[in-house]
Formats: C-alpha cells, sequence, structure tokens
C-alpha cells in the first residue's frame, strides 16, 4: 500500500494529535460563510436589528452602575464609574458569548454534522468571528465615551497599554473557544452541562473583577482570583484605557499559558469526539 | 492498479445498541460509584443481567472493495444491509470500527439535498453558503454560479429568502450545487427522489456526464432500479454488512431481486398477502405448476398450473386474469380467460389454465393473479386478488431472437415472432 499514492486515509481511530489544522484554513471560505450565516439569521426581521449590539451591553452597564455603584457603592479605584463597569462588560461580555455559542456546537449542528463531512472546528471558530463583529461594535461604543470623559477632564488616563489590546482580545477569544469546545464536546454524551454552562458564566463573571477591581481583594482568596485566567486581562484591559488599577506581568503571563492549555485540551478533546459523535449524540 | 480511486480494506463498523450510558452525568457518576462498592447498579433494568454495553450491531462487517476512476458504482441492498453506513464512513461523517480506507482525491457527499440552506439567506448566497459546505472555494463558485444558477431553473428567485421557495425549486436548487461540485470522488443516497420527472432525467443526465465526459467517480445508493440502471456500469448488492454480489449491473438487479422472491412449484396463496380494493367472494388457497421439475422455462414451453380456490356464493361469471410484472416490478403484460369459470358456494374448486410465454425475453418474472367479473360497463370488479403469486424464469432457446443477450432496459421484455426474409 505504502508504494501508492493515497491523498487521504480513512482510520478507525487516529493518534492523539491528529489535528489537521491545514485543513481549516483550506475551508476558510466555509468560516466566513458561516459567520454571514449567522449575522443574517441573529438579525433577519429585527425591528432594530444590529442596534441590539449596543442596547444590550448599554443597559447592563447601567444597570450595574446603578446596583454596584450608586446603591452597593463599591470602589472603582477612581475611576469614573459608568466607563469602569462599561470597560469590564465590553470584555466579559465577548467572552460569555464565545463561550456559550460555542458550547453547543455538537447539539445544534447534529443534522448538517450527520450529512457532510467539513472540518467541524469551522463552526465554533465562526462563532467566535461572529461574536467579534458584536464585539467590535461595543468596543467602538466604548471609545466614544471615553473620548468624551477625557475630554470633560474627569482623570481618565489612557496609555500606550492600548498596543497590548489586540493580543488581549485573542486570549480572550482563545479561552473562550478553547472552554466552549471542551463542554460542547462533554455535552455529546451528558447534556445537563449544557444546562450549567449558561449558570456557570455568570457565577464566573463574578469571580472576575467586573463590578469590583482587583485591588478590592486580599488574602489568601487573592491567589487563586489572580489565577482565574480572566482577572489579568480585564484588569490590563482597564488600565490600558482608564488608567485605573494594576498591571502584574506575571499573572498576565499565567493566563496566557492556561489560555494556550485550554485550547490545546479543547482542540483534542473536539477532535476526538467529532470523529463519531453521530453514533453517541 | 494505477487507476484505483477507492479501496475499501475490510471495513467494519459496530454499533452499540441501546442507550449509551445513563444520558446524564448524574446517572453515569450513580452507576460507577455503586460499581466501584459492589453493589447494584441502580440505572439498570431488572432482570437484564451485568452492563448492557455489551449489545452490539455490526452494520459493517467485513466490506472489501475496489473501485476504480470512472465507475459509476450503484449500491443496492434492502433497509438495513448497511449501504447508508457505508456511505457515511466513506463522506467521513462516522469513522469505521475497523480497517481502513485509502482514497485518491476529494470526496464529496450529497448524503441529502439542500443540507446546510439556511432559511433566511437569498438562492445565491446559500449557494455559496453551500458550496462552502461542500468544499469549494469562493473562487470555485463565483467561476459556477452562472451555470448553478441556469442549472437550477431558479434564475427568476435567486435573490428571494428560500423560505420563500416550494419544495421543488428548493431541491433544484441544492441539487445543482451538489452537480457542480469539483471533486473526483461523488457520493449521492438517493438523491433523485425528488423533484418532476423533468428535473429528475436532468439530473440523471448531468451525473452520466460527470462520470463518463469529466472521468469522475460516482457511488450511487437508491432502491430505484431504474435510475441504478441508467446511471450505473458497475453494482454490488449489500446484505447484512456483507458484499453478497459485486459486477454488472443489470446481473445485479436480477441477483438482488432473486433473493427478493424465490421461486417454487407450489405456491400456497391463502396465506400471500392481498392487493385493496377487492370484493372478497371467493378466496385462491393455492397454486401448484403441473408437468414440470423447476421454475425455468424455455420460450416455447407453456406454463400449465393448477389453482385451488373456494368461492363463498355461487359463482358462474368469474374470470381468471394474471399479470406479469419483469423482476425489477415493471408491468409486461396481462392475460386473460376468454370463458367464466363456475362454481357452487362452499366447495374447493380445482382450476386447472395453461398459458403461452412464447413472446416472452429472458429474464425472471413475477405474475399477479387476479378473480374477477366484467361489470355492464366494462370495468372490473375483482373478487381476489394475489400481488406477486407466483414467479418465474425464462431461458432464451433461441427459436425465436438467436440467443441473443437480451437488454431488457433498451428493448422491453417482449420478443415478437422473428422477421421473415421473403426474397
Amino acid at each position: 500500500m505504502a508504494n501508492e499514492k493515497w491523498t487521504h486515509v480513512i482510520k478507525p481511530k487516529t493518534g492523539l494529535f491528529d489535528i489537521n489544522l491545514k485543513e481549516i484554513w483550506q475551508y476558510k471560505d466555509l468560516v466566513f460563510m458561516f459567520v454571514k450565516r449567522n449575522f443574517t439569521t441573529f438579525y433577519k426581521q429585527t425591528i432594530l436589528g444590529p442596534l441590539w449590539f449596543i442596547i444590550n451591553p448599554l443597559l447592563t452597564t447601567l444597570m450595574f452602575t446603578l446596583v454596584f455603584g450608586n446603591i452597593a457603592k463599591l470602589s472603582t479605584d477612581g475611576a469614573p464609574q459608568f466607563l469602569f463597569y462599561m470597560a469590564g462588560n465590553t470584555v466579559w461580555i465577548y467572552f460569555s458569548t464565545c463561550i456559550t455559542s460555542t458550547s453547543t456546537t455538537f447539539t445544534t449542528n447534529a443534522t448538517i454534522f450527520g450529512k457532510v463531512y467539513f472540518p467541524r472546528l469551522t463552526t465554533p471558530i465562526s462563532s467566535v468571528i461572529f461574536s467579534l463583529i458584536s464585539f467590535g461594535v461595543q468596543f467602538a461604543m466604548f471609545v466614544i465615551f471615553l473620548l468624551f470623559y477625557v475630554f470633560t477632564g474627569s482623570g481618565v488616563k489612557p496609555n500606550l497599554w492600548i498596543l497590548i489590546t489586540p493580543l488581549l482580545i485573542l486570549q480572550t477569544a482563545g479561552l473562550g473557544l478553547g472552554f466552549g469546545i471542551i463542554i460542547s464536546s462533554l455535552t455529546t454524551k451528558y447534556r445537563d452541562l449544557a444546562i450549567l454552562v449558561t449558570f456557570g458564566v455568570q457565577l464566573w463573571m463574578f469571580a472576575t473583577p467586573i463590578v469590583y477591581p482587583v485591588s478590592q481583594i486580599s488574602g489568601k482568596l487573592k491567589l487563586l482570583f489572580m489565577l482565574n485566567p480572566m482577572t489579568p486581562i480585564v484588569e490590563t484591559f482597564r488600565y490600558a484605557f482608564l488608567g485605573s488599577g494594576e498591571i502584574n506581568g506575571m499573572y498576565l503571563v499565567i493566563s496566557g499559558i492556561v489560555t494556550l492549555v485550554v485550547m490545546f485540551i479543547g482542540v483534542i478533546l473536539f477532535s476526538r469526539i467529532e470523529k463519531t459523535f453521530m453514533d453517541t449524540v | 492498479m494505477e487507476d484505483v480511486v477507492i479501496k475499501i480494506d475490510n471495513v467494519y463498523k459496530k454499533y452499540r445498541l441501546g442507550t449509551i450510558g445513563g444520558g446524564t452525568l448524574t446517572a453515569d457518576l450513580q452507576s460507577w460509584w455503586a460499581r466501584v462498592r459492589g453493589k447494584d447498579d441502580p440505572n439498570i433494568k431488572i432482570g437484564s443481567r451485568g452492563y448492557s454495553k455489551n449489545a452490539t450491531f455490526m452494520a459493517l462487517s467485513g466490506i472489501n472493495l475496489e473501485v476504480r476512476k470512472g465507475d459509476i458504482l450503484g449500491i443496492i441492498g434492502a433497509n438495513g444491509a448497511g449501504k447508508s453506513t457505508m456511505l457515511k464512513i466513506l463522506s467521513r461523517v462516522t469513522a469505521p470500527t475497523k480497517g481502513n480506507i485509502y482514497v485518491k482525491g476529494r470526496i464529496s457527499s450529497m448524503l441529502e439535498v439542500g443540507t446546510g440552506f439556511n432559511l433566511e439567506m437569498t438562492g445565491r448566497e446559500n449557494i455559496y453558503l453551500n458550496g462552502a459546505i461542500l468544499g469549494m472555494s469562493k473562487t470555485e463558485v463565483d467561476r459556477k454560479i452562472n451555470e448553478i444558477i441556469e442549472f437550477s431553473e431558479c434564475a427568476q428567485f435567486i435573490d428571494t429568502p428560500v423560505k420563500r421557495y416550494s419544495s421543488g425549486m428548493y431541491v433544484k436548487l441544492a441539487f445543482a450545487v451538489s452537480a457542480h461540485l469539483d471533486s473526483e470522488i461523488l457520493v449521492m443516497d438517493e438523491v433523485l427522489a425528488v423533484g418532476d420527472i423533468k428535473f429528475q432525467q436532468k439530473c440523471l443526465g448531468k451525473m452520466g456526464d460527470v462520470a463518463n465526459q469529466e472521468k469522475r467517480t460516482v457511488l450511487y445508493v437508491s432502491h430505484n432500479m431504474n435510475t441504478i440502471r441508467q446511471l450505473c456500469n458497475r453494482c454490488v448488492v449489500l446484505d447484512k454488512g456483507k458484499i453478497i454480489y459485486d459486477g454488472d449491473v443489470e446481473d445485479a438487479i436480477q441477483f438482488y431481486v432473486g433473493e427478493l422472491g424465490k421461486m417454487s412449484l407450489v405456491n400456497n396463496l391463502d396465506c400471500k398477502e392481498r392487493s385493496r380494493g377487492f370484493i372478497p367472494r371467493l378466496r385462491a388457497l393455492e397454486l401448484k405448476i403441473l408437468d414440470k421439475e423447476d421454475m425455468l422455462f424455455k420460450q416455447q414451453e407453456k406454463i400449465k398450473l393448477i389453482i385451488n380456490w373456494k368461492p363463498f356464493d355461487d359463482i358462474d361469471d368469474v374470470y381468471v386474469r394474471i399479470v406479469i410484472k419483469y423482476c425489477d416490478t415493471s408491468p409486461v403484460g396481462v392475460s386473460t380467460t376468454i370463458k367464466p369459470v363456475h362454481a357452487k358456494r362452499g366447495e374447493v374448486c380445482e382450476t386447472k389454465l395453461i398459458f403461452d410465454i412464447s413472446t416472452l425475453a429472458s429474464g425472471k418474472y413475477y405474475v399477479d393473479l387476479y378473480f374477477y367479473r366484467i361489470d355492464g360497463f366494462g370495468g372490473i370488479d375483482n373478487y381476489d386478488a394475489i400481488g406477486e403469486a407466483f414467479s418465474f424464469e425464462v431461458v432464451n432457446d433461441g427459436l425465436n431472437c438467436n440467443k441473443l443477450t437480451w437488454y431488457h432496459n433498451a428493448w422491453g421484455h417482449n420478443v415478437f415472432s422473428p422477421i421473415e426474409i421473403l426474397n
């Protein structure tokens, strides 16, 4: 068999690291089409259309300002409350949509996966890219508010750390994708995980400095708190744009490593499941 | 060996029967915890011993097959024979349990047309989406889009969301996309079952072009023997996960059909299934073929048979009609008694019949048997109707048609008496 030129061999079981990333690149047009499909279905026949990108985070931020800022009077490290919550929210909403949208990959696409082959990873990747569109709009809105605060002189100090933003976003996407596909791989067998996701992500938000700054946390819990991979991302993002809080390089690196590990595990688990999931789903 | 494009090497596919696990994490943990403590599994049905994981089903057991470039391979077999499983493995929807498949070139599957169509998007957008799902790049679709739209006959509606399409248009568009794939190997599962007849013929023609002119390879699964016959140049028959026949299309169909209805001299008609829509005034009980040892008939031979039947009333105006069908169930012709049969109520009658099959070409045939009465307007009241009462095979004796190999597909099923040369 070895002397023949076979372009592909369909085997019962593949090696642990047999992941065909090149193939995903060949299907890049499909990723794009999926993004377009998501966009079309999401906003067809809604009155406000893409305006929902803005309304949702704006209302959440206002509510946070009201509840956590005005009623609970949590510290914001001196930054304007509205901007403080908006910064955290923008990053968090992206992260949570990445997780929730990718966590149902196998179950929502079961029919199409059962009919035709294409690299399954294209679906979660396209979900993450689709979420990036809404993030972009929300981020632009955040920048507009930021500029307003800067020009009215309220002590907001954007600094050069801003340049690291693309990296932070990439990391957020990677983390969301990684966790999402791990969950989606497990939900092919255990459906109850899907219910856990929405709930878990909500709890996770409170373990991340979204409605309060890192400086509020002290003592033994702090180490555990900082090991949450989202903490350094949010904190760095806020420092870059608002100049409040602190930057801790070490935790940022740890968070980066965690992201890579989660993605690695996710991709391996996902590629193992995708071969036979049609028989178990 | 040069032109083998698919080599299936001893492939098995095992499915687990019953439910897999408890379905939820808690149930699985419960079972696990019980096993750890040596207790009974709380999630297992009482009476079933051990873990039900052992119950398995072999959908494919040891498939070996080589497909050459340009082959249009038909795959036939009864439901559950493993046809779809085979295509699923080939199109990489699921992995085999054992064995390898070696492939040369890109495989595209058309397991169901319209998979992945998005209702909100327009026809044009869906062409791009579906093309991408099937593995085409955007530039490839760009190059072919006009051809696809023209083939689909939907040009007028191409910028309308497909949710406003009729089901026929939907299917046409979907098939148009799949038909223009560039891949070397196409895998199809009964995709032609829908659409109007004109479009079906167009699809078959297109598929034929794909294989004959562009030298691509097609694997086609269908229950429709006519499309298999029209499209394929080679055919395999699957049964219980094994290939039981591989070769010429006509022979494969004969073989497959032969597997279904075994020929016998004595046929119990009483227990046969009846077709609907007759008035039961009598019941046929048994049919015996006389003066024969097997069901192979020469063309000059006549079929002599005896039918036992029981009337529920006095009968004096009932005729017997037989409908001869070719083994792919296409009708060939009808023969009927000219005189009615008579019987008294309650007594079992024996009716001896003889009929001429000299015009039948060689091949296997079914016979439907009817007892009927002609009403005042030339219409028919059936009193008993037995589908496929018996079957027989005609062998060519060379008297009518020089021992020709008979092409049922092109020539029909009748041989007329020979042409005489006058000078």
